[in-house]
């Protein structure tokens, strides 16, 4: 192809640079895209991300009718296992090798920031719904990176400052023994704290651990009235559990997830997870056009409700084909210009925008786990407690330091 | 020990002068197969290979201790991986060129082989490999528990190439792929060396009978030790320029499953051989890269190798070959 | 009141009971692979997966036939116990005349197998597996409140463990299996089929595995990696037990479970390490285990 560009701009002239014939020839023939969903097939996160995220990203290439906008799209997928030297291994592949221009879901922090690192050497663009970290807006921030559906300040944010504002002022946490929860413990201790609440203590759990009762003994011990959970996926889940079948959330204690998907409530039952207080940024049942969405979805995986990770996923890959029309180009610099200065839309996060340090701001959501008894159906699993505005939920933009603010 | 399948029939003089002339003319093959490969496409990704190179190097050493000292060792990772913190640190904070940083991995296994080797040979067989698991897992925790030194679960990331020497720039990594090559072929030969230096038939004694080796009147353990920590400086030597080849050192170079994978590189090549571990690095290295698509099917997939090799192919690919040709190679 | 170490004594028990109750797992564990290992003389890696197989056995038994916790804890350790005597005897028998290395790598290789198929099947964030109903609640001991189910769990094991140490050190069956251990030619030659017994026994080791993973369903999630981190800790029990001893085992179950919970009490980052710490001093002081003859 480059070869035939090349022709092209000879008989185009002298005149004519490499850019413009690139741009030339695209706007006669279809732009070739390539997006690879890197991702947790086989691990602890795969069903919150995985495959799912895969019929996510090809739904937003249908419902933008894509070929028809003049954009050839090709997804592929891989496996990073939740390790950094995988994903890194794999994300350098794609950009060197199999021509990927953009590198989207990517849950766990390790290695969200590995491909962020990657991208920006390399440039391409990388839109990232899977990893917690706020690092990726904040001090690794970079131009090639946009941190699409959540982040650790945000869940703190959004939890830790709820529960606080509903009485839950003491707390305890059980915190995963690695960054990640770490920075979540942190995060959350400034909201408590700046919302007038105390911090009682906390105890560090190996990762990943399947016995949290000794923990959560000394949780209970402690009288605090919230315990936080700084941890995802199994050990909140197994935390969870073991939390109900010590009698501790029916002694009064609250228990506070700071990362629960709603696949983790799935898998735990309403009988257990009753009562449970979360942060996330979508809810299958939000409103028509999420509910239309997420039959469709779940009529490809299973009955499986998304993720608010998979819709992150639909939701950036439409917005990156919709600025790739606009421009007609791949340029990794004008595609994310277009990005950053045009709004999003979208049916499952409704309009938001995309800040100049890669965030994308729209508004989190406060929920608690239903009651069996409220619950109406499958999948009914959530009551709204509050709407947090996308300016709240997530940390200012001069809070962070990310060097592409300050220029 | 003994039932090991080991293909290393003794040999006579004029045979041994023989093997000698085979394999000098292998890695002369093997030298120009290194140069040329990066001009190959598909596989010829210079990063790709240089993970190949640095695992080739760790089953290598690694082989150098269970082929020919009969040493099982289940930790092996932790001279891989703590070498591979070390260089990658040093390059990182301190902005060591890479000889600096790959020399200071190297002496850091050393040490810990010092350490590790002269409590685990006072035991035998697999008492002998659950010690040095044991002592691998709390290098596992103490990478763990110092994210200041290992970055915790992010590892190490973006670990600068600084230039060779302070002269030669190793941006590129065609460049970065011959440095690792030439380590490679030093590291290898190296071994080949020892494997035929009296020091090594004396190890070999030892593996055989070990009893027969003390009778003889060799001090066993100090062979035994002097050939662990060897073989944990190599392991080393291999973690350390990984750092710098593929600019990150994670908490995966550590764990005991790379300890367990390092055990599967060397059975599918072939235990005892002077080339099998660098095939059976290569056959495992290139699975994980090319079969990465298919999610779960990989373990599943490397399973079922697991089981065909010990049950129709103990000698693995390099000793089957050796076999057919009535070779030790 | 006096305090130990800045905990009041009735934390540090509740601390050491929740140790017991982890010890279970890992005496039902640590002991079909002591039992494994002793006539077999293979080291059983697929432990952990077939450990998970039980749990799983006991969700498919409930949501797709109906059956429900009581009659899986039998019926899950038969049917995997049926499918370790399909293993056995059509891929460890080839095993036996070569290097415990070769089980030990085959095995591992079964239980990537078996992770990976489940992990296929059934995705891998967990499925729930609700406590029976004559177990739900729990006592309030004063010291602590203590789920009915824990201490179901404590029971159980501490009776099947009992029940398997009683059968091999002190009855008829259990005299062959020890004969068959020390000497199989001549074991065979006195008439008794040897063949069949390590059959069977292979089959009663994961019917153990699979006993524990039933045990587990109610209370960690039903999840397909749930055993692949604990092979390495059950490992490192029937190390420092002492490799084929039953006695060891069971003992060092329970007494390393203690350790561990008061781990978590005083230093809960190095709870998932103590025990390898141990190890290798148990190793280094008393080379053949705590139990153990030396070899």
């Amino acid at each position: 192809m480059t070869f035939r560009m090349n022709r092209r701009s000879l008989m185009a002239g002298a005149a004519a640079t490499a850019f413009s014939a690139r741009s030339m020839a695209q706007a006669q023939q279809p732009i070739n895209v390539k997006i690879g969903v890197l991702n947790d097939r086989s691990g602890l996160y795969a069903d919150l991300t995985g495959e799912g995220s895969v019929i996510a990203a090809r739904m937003a290439v249908e419902d933008f009718r894509a070929a028809a906008n003049g954009i050839n799209v090709q997804i592929v997928s891989a496996d990073h296992q939740n390790k950094p030297d995988v994903g890194a291994n794999i994300a350098r592949q794609w950009y060197d090798n199999d021509a990927v221009d953009v590198i989207t879901d990517v849950p766990t922090s390790s290695v969200g920031l590995a491909v962020n690192q990657i991208t920006r050497e390399k440039n391409r663009i990388h839109l990232n719904s899977g990893s917690a970290t706020s690092d990726l807006t904040g001090a690794q921030c970079s131009p090639n990176t946009i941190h699409w559906t959540y982040d650790t300040y945000m869940l703190s944010q959004g939890t830790g400052g709820a529960m606080v504002k509903a009485g839950g002022d003491t707390w305890f946490f059980l915190t995963a023994d690695y960054a990640f929860g770490h920075a979540l413990e942190r995060d959350t201790t400034a909201v408590v704290q700046r919302a007038g609440g105390r911090v009682l203590g906390g105890v560090r759990t190996p990762f990943p651990g399947t016995d949290f009762s000794s923990f959560l003994l000394q949780a209970q011990a402690s009288r605090a009235k919230v315990i936080g959970l700084a941890n995802a996926g199994g050990d909140t889940v197994n935390s969870i559990k073991q939390a109900a079948e010590f009698g501790i959330t029916a002694g009064g204690q609250k228990l506070a997830g700071l990362l629960v998907f709603v696949v983790d409530v799935h898998a735990l039952g309403l009988q257990t997870a009753q009562g449970l207080v979360l942060t996330e940024t979508f809810y299958w049942d939000l409103n028509d056009n999420t509910r239309a969405w997420s039959r469709r979805f779940g009529a490809q995986r299973n009955g499986f409700m998304p993720t608010m990770v998979q819709a992150g996923v639909y939701s950036s890959t439409l917005h990156y084909l919709k600025a790739v029309a606009a421009t007609k180009s791949k340029d990794p610099a004008q595609v994310m210009a277009w990005m950053k200065a045009n709004g999003t839309d979208d049916p499952l996060f409704g309009q938001g925008t995309i800040r100049q340090d890669g965030r994308k701001i729209h508004p989190a959501y406060l929920f608690e786990v239903k009651k069996p008894s409220e619950s109406k159906g499958p999948w009914d699993y959530y009551k709204l407690l509050a709407t947090i505005p996308g300016e709240e939920a997530f940390r200012p933009l001069n809070a962070g330091v990310c060097p592409l603010v300050r220029a | 020990m003994a039932e090991i399948s080991i293909a290393a029939p003794p040999a006579s003089p004029t045979e041994a002068a023989d093997h000698a002339a085979l394999h000098r003319t292998l890695f002369i093959a093997l030298a120009a197969l290194l140069v040329v490969l990066p001009f190959i496409p598909v596989i010829g990704y210079p990063f790709f290979l240089m993970k190949v190179l640095c695992f080739a190097l760790f089953a290598c050493a690694f082989n150098l201790m269970l082929g020919y000292g009969g040493l099982l060792s289940f930790g092996h990772a932790a001279y891989f991986g703590f070498a591979s913190y070390v260089s990658a640190y040093t390059a990182k904070h301190w902005g060591l060129t890479p000889e600096a940083s790959i020399l200071l991995g190297t002496a850091s296994g050393a040490i810990l082989g010092l350490a590790f080797g002269s409590l685990a040979i006072r035991r035998q067989g697999i008492y002998f490999a659950m010690i040095t698991l044991a002592l691998a897992q709390m290098v596992y925790f103490f990478s763990l528990q110092t994210p200041r030194f290992t970055g915790g679960e992010d590892g190490i990331q973006a670990v600068p190439r600084n230039a060779l020497l302070g002269v030669l720039p190793l941006s590129n990594d065609t460049v970065t792929y011959y440095l690792v090559a030439a380590i490679f072929m030093a590291g290898i030969l190296l071994i080949y060396r020892i494997i035929h230096s009296p020091f090594g038939q004396v190890l070999k004694a030892i593996r055989d009978n070990e009893a027969r080796a003390v009778s003889l009147g060799y001090r066993v353990n100090q062979y035994k030790l002097a050939v662990f920590v060897l073989s944990a400086s190599l392991a080393g030597l291999a973690g350390a320029t990984k750092a710098v080849a593929v600019q990150l050192a994670s908490l995966t170079d550590v764990h005991w499953s790379m300890s367990g994978e390092v055990v599967l590189m060397t059975l599918v090549g072939g235990m005892g051989t002077v080339f099998g571990p660098i095939v059976g690095a290569a056959v495992i290295i290139s699975m994980q890269n090319f079969l990465a698509g298919l999610g779960a099917w990989v373990t599943i997939v490397q399973g079922v190798i697991f089981v065909i090799c010990v049950l129709v192919f103990r000698e693995g690919i390099v000793g089957v070959i050796g076999k057919w040709l009535k070779k030790p190679l | 009141m006096f305090e130990l170490l800045g905990i009041p004594p009735q934390a540090l028990f509740g601390q050491l009971l929740l140790g017991l109750i982890n010890g279970s797992f890992y005496a039902i564990l640590s002991l079909g692979l002591a039992v494994i290992f002793g006539l077999l003389n293979i080291i059983n890696f697929t432990h952990g997966a077939q450990y998970m197989m039980g749990a799983f056995i006991a969700w498919m038994l409930l949501n797709w036939a109906g059956v429900g916790y009581w009659p899986a804890l039998l019926l899950a350790p038969i049917i995997a116990g049926i499918s370790g005597v399909i293993i056995e005897r059509t891929l460890l028998k080839r095993l036996y005349h070569l290097d415990h290395l070769y089980g030990l790598l085959l095995t591992f290789g079964l239980a990537l197998i078996i992770q990976g198929l489940f992990r296929n099947q059934f995705g891998s964030s967990g499925l729930p597996y609700q406590i029976p109903a004559e177990l739900r609640g729990g006592q309030n001991l004063g010291f602590m409140f203590l789920p009915n189910y824990r201490a179901w769990v404590v029971v159980a094991s501490l009776v099947v463990c009992l029940a398997t140490w009683f059968v091999i050190e002190k009855t008829r069956l259990g005299a062959y299996l020890r004969a068959a251990t020390e000497n199989p030619t001549l074991t065979q030659a006195f008439g008794i089929n040897v063949p069949l017994l390590i059959t069977l026994t292979y089959g009663f080791g994961v019917g153990l595995a699979a006993f524990a993973g039933v045990l587990a369903a109610p209370i960690y999630s039903v999840n397909p990696n749930m055993g692949a981190d604990l092979i390495i800790v059950v490992f490192a029990v029937v190390v420092i037990g002492g490799m084929g001893s039953i006695l060891g085992a069971i003992v060092t179950g329970f007494g390393l479970g203690l350790i561990e919970g008061l781990t978590k009490v005083f230093y809960p980052e190095a709870s998932a390490t103590v025990i390898f710490i141990i190890m290798a001093i148990v190793l280094l002081v008393k080379p053949a285990g705590l139990f153990g003859r030396a070899a």
